[in-house]
């Protein structure tokens, strides 16, 4: 298990670097940076002065291993629009994004592994059609237009809840909704069939013959096994609403990551798109990871392949 | 019961029903046996005569579509014919322990051995984990794995098909069973290992006084272990007797063409081919007439088709399911172990 960890936190650590270098490159290949921050009014020798001022006419190589290198000090240098450090800009929001993907997620996995579990524990029953039902749903709605639906209802009609800003935790409730909504039938589906296919497996009943309780049965035996294809998938939906928040952050109003990812985008705010990517790349690979060791953990024989 | 054997398992006239898309499926059609304590039945048979159902019928362990009926079902003097799934539970694991063909398969792969050979004492016997530890070690020293107390931290995947069927078995024997049924349980093992298995079966039933149900389509594992011996055809018993009786003169055609599919030692010569039953089993869909082996029997005659299936009773207990008489089979094809 030591040595599979080592192993893994090395290829992470890899995976990284590789990400940092295509992050810089692209970002790099995709305009012309200096004519962004210079403007289009701007004559040839200004554009050629900032190119000078902010290193672009360096070579690449060199460019990346200083923005590397100030990058690992927490440095990822200041936003070409509103000239603010790009840290500050993304510390001051990242708490809401972490927030509302870490209430999605959990959201997500409290629906869809109990509904699972009772669809797979009664196949084409009425449980199972109704969890159907839901995930048809979840996977047909788009996103925006079941977070407007809630708002009109929840927000407009009935007054239960505020419909912008992040202020209070009442406020986190629809967007968490809404975005872990998203992530229920995949995780919901995942959970049924791997849950059908070990309830139906040898070790299965050997628990029953030896008179365990339902409860051990499904929970201790069942589940642990069933789970672990859920978890790496968990793994990368979580990652996903961190990133892909970017539609429930603007229509609820909550200046999170993936507003400001969006704004930096429109305005080729080059610093502030490298640091998000390289951020979210790392929450990747960091979940990626975390979501292995767990698995080698739940099914021992994980670390040794 | 007029005899002193303290009888374990009764059952009498078995039957389970499948439905199936093309109509109702009988894979058991009335079987009946009882086994003693301190005795070994063995139910043998081909794929598909119905032998793992009727074990998994008397633990409850059938599929939920699957329709159980019985005569009687008399476990430890108690009818559990109508017992639910709480009241099973509390026999299986305890009263009665089950070991399965595929040890390599039947082991939660997540947990340790320890864990899966504690647990099922730890829920049935009001104790402690240290005393399940101390159990679980001894019966691993019991069947004959080396360093017990190691092994327990061990996972499934790092132990051989042998050493987890020992484990299996220990498992069944942890809290003490009165009955222990084994499914074919040295199927899916080398053939060395299979000798050194049953071996240890046969000891450890002794040792513990049980009662003892073996299932298998292996008539070498039957007579060396067996004090009874059933033979099922298609979801019927067609011979049943004490072992000696059945091996030194079979009285249905299946048990004798069963029989000389096997070498003996010392009798088969060199070179001499080895007998087959040739067809395949009947498709037990729908309603069923007559003696099901008729299309595989060297002796059938039209008079098959109409045969009720009832056995005829020799006065040593020793039972057949055929219009033939006793010696009608003989010489040609009868016994020869």
């Amino acid at each position: 298990m030591l040595a599979y960890t080592l192993k893994r936190i090395v290829v992470a650590f890899l995976i990284l670097l590789v990400v940092s270098g295509l992050t810089f490159s692209l970002s790099h290949l995709s305009a012309d940076p200096a004519l962004t921050i210079a403007g289009e009014q701007a004559s040839d020798e200004d554009i050629e002065a900032v190119r000078k001022l902010y290193g672009f006419d360096r070579p690449v190589i060199e460019q990346y291993v200083n923005w590397l290198s100030r990058a690992l000090q927490g440095d990822f240098g200041k936003s070409y629009h509103y000239k603010a450090p790009v840290v500050e800009m993304i510390s001051g929001r990242i708490g809401t994004t972490m927030t509302l993907g870490f209430l999605a997620i959990v959201f997500a996995l409290v629906i869809s592994i109990p509904l699972g579990t009772l669809a797979a524990m009664r196949p084409n029953s009425i449980i199972d059609r109704f969890a159907l039902l839901i995930a048809v749903f979840g996977q047909a709605l788009p996103t925006f237009w079941f977070a407007l639906m809630m708002i009109i209802l929840f927000g407009v009609w009935f007054r239960w809840l505020p419909i912008s800003g992040n202020t209070t935790w009442a406020h986190f409730v629809m967007p968490t909704i809404a975005l872990g909504y998203y992530a229920t039938p995949a995780l919901m589906r995942l959970t049924r069939a791997g849950m059908i296919e070990v309830l139906s497996s040898d070790y299965i009943r050997t628990a029953k013959a030896k008179g365990l309780s339902p409860v051990s049965v499904l929970f201790k035996h069942a589940l642990r096994n069933a789970i672990i294809p859920v978890v790496a998938l968990a793994a990368v939906w979580f990652g996903f609403m961190l990133g892909g928040s970017i539609v429930i952050e603007t229509i609820f109003n909550l200046k999170g990551i993936g507003w400001l990812s969006y704004d930096a985008l429109l305005r080729s705010d080059l610093p502030v798109v490298q640091a998000i990517v390289l951020i979210f790349a790392s929450f990747y690979v960091i979940l990626t990871l975390l979501s292995d060791l767990l698995n080698a953990y739940l099914d021992p024989r994980i670390s040794v392949r | 019961m007029s005899e002193k054997k303290d009888v374990v398992l009764e059952v009498d006239n078995l039957r389970i029903d499948i439905p199936v898309s093309a109509g109702l499926l009988h894979p058991v059609r009335g079987i009946s046996f009882d086994v003693s304590r301190g005795e070994t039945l063995c139910i043998v048979g081909e794929s598909g005569c119905g032998k793992s159902l009727t074990s998994l019928a008397i633990m409850g362990l059938l599929p939920k579509n699957a329709d159980r009926q019985a005569d009687r079902l008399n476990f430890l003097g108690k009818d559990i014919r109508d017992f639910d799934e709480r009241q099973m539970a509390k026999l299986r694991g305890v009263k009665m322990g089950m070991i399965f063909q595929e040890p390599m398969t039947s082991l939660n792969p997540s947990y340790t051995i320890g864990n899966q050979l504690e647990e099922v004492y730890l829920r049935h016997m009001s104790s402690n984990r240290l005393e399940a530890r101390e159990r679980a070690i001894f019966l691993l020293d019991k069947v004959g794995i080396s360093s017990a107390g190691s092994r327990l931290g061990q996972y499934p995947h790092q132990l051989s098909g042998g050493l987890r069927q020992r484990v299996m078995i220990a498992m069944a024997l942890m809290c003490g069973p009165d009955l222990i049924i084994a499914d074919e349980p040295t199927t899916a093992l080398d053939v060395t290992i299979q000798a050194q298995i049953l071996h240890l079966l046969a000891e450890l039933q002794s040792d513990f006084d049980m009662a003892m149900v073996l299932i298998t389509h292996d008539l070498g594992i039957v007579a060396r272990v067996a004090d009874k011996v059933q033979v099922m055809y298609a979801g019927r018993t067609v011979e049943e007797g004490n072992c000696e009786a059945v091996f030194d003169k079979p009285l249905h055609p299946y048990t004798s063409g069963l029989l000389r599919c096997i070498p003996v030692p010392g009798k088969t010569q060199p070179g001499e081919k080895l007998g087959t039953v040739p067809g395949v089993v009947p498709n037990l869909v729908g309603d069923l007439n007559g003696c099901m082996f008729r299309n595989r029997c060297e002796f059938a005659t039209d008079e098959c088709k109409e045969l009720a299936e009832t056995p005829t009773v020799l006065e040593n207990g020793h039972a057949y399911t055929c219009r033939l008489k006793p010696d009608e089979m003989e010489p040609s094809t009868g016994g020869r172990l």
